[in-house]
């Protein structure tokens, strides 16, 4: 039978998230009537490439980081109350994902828990490096030669909803779009056709809404004296009730900090979307240009009016090369005349980094001054509306592939400890083994996507 | 309206903003407090303005998109990352800051008008 309605919470938006923030969650679906889902959003464009690293250091390695923190608070009661858990904490390794699930799972004692994993996004294992850089690239840097560290396809809900429907308690996926965990358990409690397309693009944009966690529950939102958040401490993460009739209502768990309303849904709704009219995915090309947002209860807000239009014949795929290492150092200058000290610290750097006869990119900044806000290239002296007198923070930064050249720039921060201006304090640095990123679209027939139960590997 | 039924304000008193990045790109909302300012936004939050803006940053493109039923307005901005997320020397990789740099910019607005930070 068709349920009436299906509620759907998130428990986390990115790989680095609260790792309580499901507990409310699953505590509010479990009182829910009709079918319930949990799921976790923890895995970043680059985040599957840091992976890929992890496992090849160790092959049982290379899923979330997180997921036992993730997982462990909450798998018995899911499991208990009938939840389902659909995550892409698969991350470079579902399958080591699982079985990190399911050890849990014997732990707690939930021997009976059904862990399905769905694979096939993995293009090196259809496509040759050689194949993929060649293809064109629709974002990100060309790939050219260098060494292709992964390489994934961001699948879409049907191999999820193929899970569910063979009775999955808990589905672990690597790559997929995001939305699609939101429109996986719909597919399958629906029934939606594969050319459904205004119920796919509602589904897709419950999933787009949900993804991000708190973002749309007053989180990423607060502004003091503009838009105030009650108990952002304890921020409330989203629920989405989707009804049979096409229905969207995005709530948040009960007890809990945060807000759900009109404004916080529509800065979430256009996050990271361009075109308004052709946002891609795996499903359907989702239209939320007319969409409206209505107030309907105390953090409750109804989103209705998302169109959708056929699904593109191509799959975009990730590809993550190497990225050489990044460097980053600080210092700090406070108190009298600070700002001009701070100055005069660059400009002994600036006069050092020339001796060093490297064509990488050099940034200097002065926080306190303009910094985030500024380009590459602006000119650090141009600080005449800032007081001399104050605490500012100097730091370089700079990229390339020679780790040695990289750790030098950083060194002449450090030197100045001795050899700068007076009073510099505070150093610190930073060398990151970087992962670039691009994206590419690759023929869908290639890609055929597979769901395994752990029990398939006994 | 004549000039003097009129007076300045930032972005940031008449709209809140959110930024989200692919590559080398950042889109940037604008959704107006009140419904009923959207076309002070549609007729002075301009691409030409927009782009003016963060040209520093080395933006070389703006698109805006608008929703009338939100209301909200969609800005997409070419190459203003300096590389994005992976490669930017930028403290501020994701250029998540630069909503708030958006709400820098200055409109007019009837005097009229109660402004959020005078509520």
């Amino acid at each position: 039978m068709v349920p009436s309605v299906v509620n759907i919470g998130c428990g986390a938006g990115f790989s680095g998230d609260r790792v309580d923030a499901a507990i409310p969650v699953v505590e509010t679906l479990a009182k829910r009537e009709g079918p319930k889902y949990l799921i976790f959003e923890t895995l970043a464009e680059r985040t599957l490439a840091l992976a890929q690293k992890h496992r090849r250091k160790d092959p049982t390695h290379g899923y979330s980081p997180f997921l036992e923190d993730y997982i462990r608070p909450i798998l018995k009661k899911c499991y208990e109350t009938d939840i389902k858990i659909v995550s892409n904490f698969g991350a470079a390794n579902p399958k080591g994902a699982a079985m990190k699930i399911s050890e849990i799972a014997d732990q707690i004692g939930c021997e009976n828990i059904k862990i399905a994993i769905v694979e096939g996004d993995d293009l090196l294992q259809v496509m040759s490096s050689h194949d993929i850089q060649n293809h064109p690239t629709i974002e990100g840097l060309g790939i050219d030669d260098n060494e292709v560290v992964a390489a994934n396809v961001y699948l879409g809900a049907r191999p999820i909803a193929e899970a569910l429907s063979r009775g999955a308690d808990v589905v672990v996926v690597g790559r997929c779009t995001d939305p699609a965990l939101v429109l996986g358990p719909l597919v399958k409690e629906f029934g939606w056709g594969e050319d459904d397309w205004i119920n796919l693009a509602t589904g897709t944009m419950a999933g787009h809404l949900l993804e991000c966690g708190g973002q749309v529950t007053g989180a990423y939102f607060a502004d003091p004296g503009y838009k105030d958040v009650p108990d952002l401490a304890n921020v409330g993460f989203p629920i989405a009730e989707v009804g049979n009739d096409g229905s969207l209502i995005i709530t948040k768990a009960d007890n809990t900090g945060g807000l759900v309303s009109a404004q916080t849904v529509k800065e979430q709704l256009l996050y990271e979307i361009h075109d308004p009219e052709n946002y891609f995915t795996a499903d359907v090309i989702l239209d939320i240009s007319k969409v409206r947002v209505v107030e309907v209860g105390p953090d409750r807000v109804k989103v209705s009016g998302a169109h959708g239009k056929q699904r593109p014949d191509t799959l975009k795929a990730t590809v993550s090369i190497d990225g050489g290492w990044m460097g980053e150092a600080e210092m700090s200058y406070a108190g009298p005349n600070a700002l001009k000290r701070a100055q005069l610290a660059i400009d002994v750097l600036k006069s050092r980094c020339r001796d060093i006869k490297t064509n990488n990119p050099i940034r200097f900044d002065i926080v306190g001054t303009m910094s985030v806000h500024s380009g590459d290239n602006e000119d650090t002296t141009h600080t005449h509306k800032y007081p001399d007198d104050g605490d500012y923070r100097i730091r370089i930064a700079t990229c390339g592939h020679d780790k040695e050249i990289v750790e030098r720039v950083n060194q002449e921060m450090l030197s100045l400890y001795c050899s700068g201006p007076a009073a510099g304090g505070g150093f610190r640095q930073h060398l990151t083994d970087q992962v670039q990123t691009a994206s590419i679209l690759v023929d869908r027939n290639k890609i055929v996507p597979k769901v395994h139960f752990l029990t398939d590997y006994a | 309206m004549t000039q003097e039924h009129m007076k300045k304000v930032r972005l940031h008193d008449i709209a809140h903003a959110r930024a989200g990045d692919k590559g080398n790109r950042s889109n940037i909302s604008l959704i107006p407090y009140s419904a009923a300012t959207y076309e002070i936004l549609l007729e002075q939050v301009t691409e030409k303005r927009v782009l003016e803006l963060f040209s520093n940053k080395g933006a070389s493109k703006v698109v805006r998109y608008e929703l009338p039923n939100l209301p909200a307005l969609n800005f997409v901005i070419d190459d203003v990352l300096e590389g994005g997320v992976n490669s930017a020397l930028n403290l501020d990789q994701h250029g998540k800051t630069l909503s708030f740099l958006l709400l820098t910019l200055s409109v007019e607005v009837p005097v009229t008008m109660t402004i959020k930070n005078t509520v």
